[in-house]
């Protein structure tokens, strides 16, 4: 029973799901705006599992002193000042906690760990990618068979539509490019996109027909 | 589309920066020719002053609105004044440099248009720049623009996609309160908003997920509200099959940031003198451009010389 009730919650669910798609009835939305909560209710356990696991991985890693072990404490340190720095304010010369309102977004910390440490960080984190792709473009992009020349010569017209020196040719680069967006970029995407759908729904069949059990684990 | 080039700030500095990357690009494009490889500090150097060349010595470029930006555009324009229009903040401090720029652009023009603006998140890290735009643009530079009368920032709320399923049909469901606990019910400039699908328009600015394709997917479509896009560069061409009927316009990347952001001066130029990280992200972004694609040709160079002798062994 243990393994069969899940299969029949997931049977009679994603049934319902599929019906009340076609069902314009209020209750049906109302059945269907029900579910939804429970979603989000399952998202917020799922936080606090995920913190959980986190702290937990964190301070195995500390008692074992695995390789870079010191760097958890950053870990530690910014989950749990990032938390406390949240829901504290200072609101009419007081400082409190506030549990239900947004004045802990105000709290100068919060706004400095976040403005000047989490904000600079995912900035350098992606702008190294520019190092990188040069690097790539290098080594990567080179016309070996048509395929790749096709590639190639897309890409140094997609540049090419952002350089102001170019004068006069300017507008036909920006046209080419603006075709290529268009037409076999957008076909290319179109189809990926009518794939991956059909691919979602035949998932979704046997996640509710208990062919594909990835769900339940082991 | 870029109409003319109009340099500022110090000429110099930009003219030897150039020399010394065309310089550097005739020297490597020797070497190659001699059958050596470009080693990777040479190319993370040549990037090093592509980018920051620009920087330090400004230059700018004015730029023409393109079709598909100029749709968002026009559309905004377009709207009655007091139209309530949405702006989602979907985004993480990574994706910010690309599409704040975005944000605060829309968040200027509706403004300047009189609409009245509903600010939220789907994205956790979205609030916080969400704030930043209230305070750097909204309270910097409308400051007779009051609270819950002429904007509302409802905040983030957890749900992913879920959120946008209820709020298209109910916004009070999912949102009772805005960010600072204040009834729905008793802000003037939501009176009439009962849902979603009761705005004039949703910008939903990001690039991941959730994203502008599922505002799509969950609001625009089934609520059948007009909505427009900011996404990343990387991202934007996976938007273009949802334009032009299910996304009215798309700006893709710090380009068409910069175009809106010239738009927006001649349109209104009174916002001339406003910070403008669009068009000032051109400039590296446009000497960067112009170093990969040196690479790209002398890497080809290289490939096809090595090629011609193997052939020849």
């Amino acid at each position: 029973m243990r393994r069969q009730l899940p299969f029949i919650l997931v049977f009679a669910f994603g049934l319902f799901m599929i019906f009340q798609y076609f069902v314009p009835h209020e209750s049906s939305e109302r059945a269907y705006e029900f579910l939804l909560d429970w979603t989000t209710i399952i998202g917020i356990f799922a936080l606090a599992v995920g913190i959980w696991s986190l702290v937990s991985v964190t301070i195995e890693k500390i008692k074992l002193r695995k390789p870079a072990w010191q760097y958890s404490f950053f870990t530690l340190a910014g989950l749990f000042l990032m938390i406390l720095f949240g829901f504290t304010a200072k609101v009419d010369g007081h400082w409190g906690f506030h549990f239900y309102t947004s004045e802990g977004l105000q709290n100068p910390m919060f706004r400095s760990f976040f403005d000047y440490i989490l904000t600079p960080i995912q900035a350098t984190m992606f702008s190294m990618l520019a190092f990188f792709i040069a690097s790539a473009a290098y080594r990567a992009f080179r016309a070996r068979n048509v395929l790749a020349t096709l590639l190639l010569i897309a890409a140094l017209i997609m540049m090419m539509r952002f350089n102001p020196f170019l004068g006069p040719v300017g507008p036909l680069f920006e046209k080419t490019a603006n075709w290529l967006l268009n037409v076999p970029s957008l076909a290319a995407n179109r189809a990926i996109i009518i794939g991956i759908g059909l691919g979602m729904v035949a998932t979704a069949l046997k996640v509710i027909l208990g062919i594909e059990r990835g769900y339940m684990g082991k | 589309m870029t109409e003319a080039l109009v340099v500022t700030g110090t000429n110099l500095g930009v003219v030897i920066s150039l020399a010394l990357i065309a310089g550097g690009v005739i020297w490597l494009l020797v070497r190659s020719l001699k059958g050596k490889e470009v080693e990777r500090r040479v190319i993370f150097g040549f990037v090093l002053i592509a980018v920051s060349a620009p920087i330090l010595f400004p230059i700018t470029f004015h730029e023409q609105i393109s079709p598909v930006v100029k749709a968002v555009f026009d559309k905004i324009e377009s709207l009655p004044a007091g139209s309530t229009v949405a702006i989602s903040f979907d985004f993480d401090p990574a994706m910010a440099p690309e599409v704040q720029p975005m944000a605060n652009a829309f968040t200027r023009h509706c403004f300047a248009k009189g609409h009245k603006v509903v600010f939220l998140s789907i994205w956790a890290t979205g609030q916080s720049l969400l704030t930043s735009t209230l305070d750097t643009v909204v309270r910097r530079e409308f400051p007779e623009k009051r609270e819950r009368i002429d904007w509302v920032n409802l905040g983030y709320k957890a749900g992913n996609q879920g959120v946008l399923n209820v709020i298209v049909s109910d916004l009070r469901k999912m949102y009772p309160t805005d960010v600072n606990a204040v009834p729905l019910d008793s802000i003037p400039m939501l009176a009439e908003v009962k849902a979603f699908r009761d705005l004039s328009l949703i910008l939903a600015v990001g690039g991941g997920f959730p994203g502008p394709k599922e505002w799509v997917l969950y609001v625009g479509d089934p609520g059948n509200v007009p909505i427009a896009a900011g996404a990343a560069a990387v991202t934007a061409p996976q938007l273009y099959p949802y334009y032009p009927r299910q996304l009215i316009g798309i700006l893709g990347g710090i380009k068409s940031a910069a175009e809106y952001e010239s738009a927006m001066v001649d349109k209104y130029p009174q916002f001339d003198s406003v910070d403008k990280p669009g068009l000032r992200m051109m400039g590296p972004q446009t000497l960067a451009h112009m170093v990969i694609m040196m690479f790209i040709i002398i890497g080809n160079i290289v490939f096809f010389r090595s090629k011609r002798m193997r052939s020849q062994l």
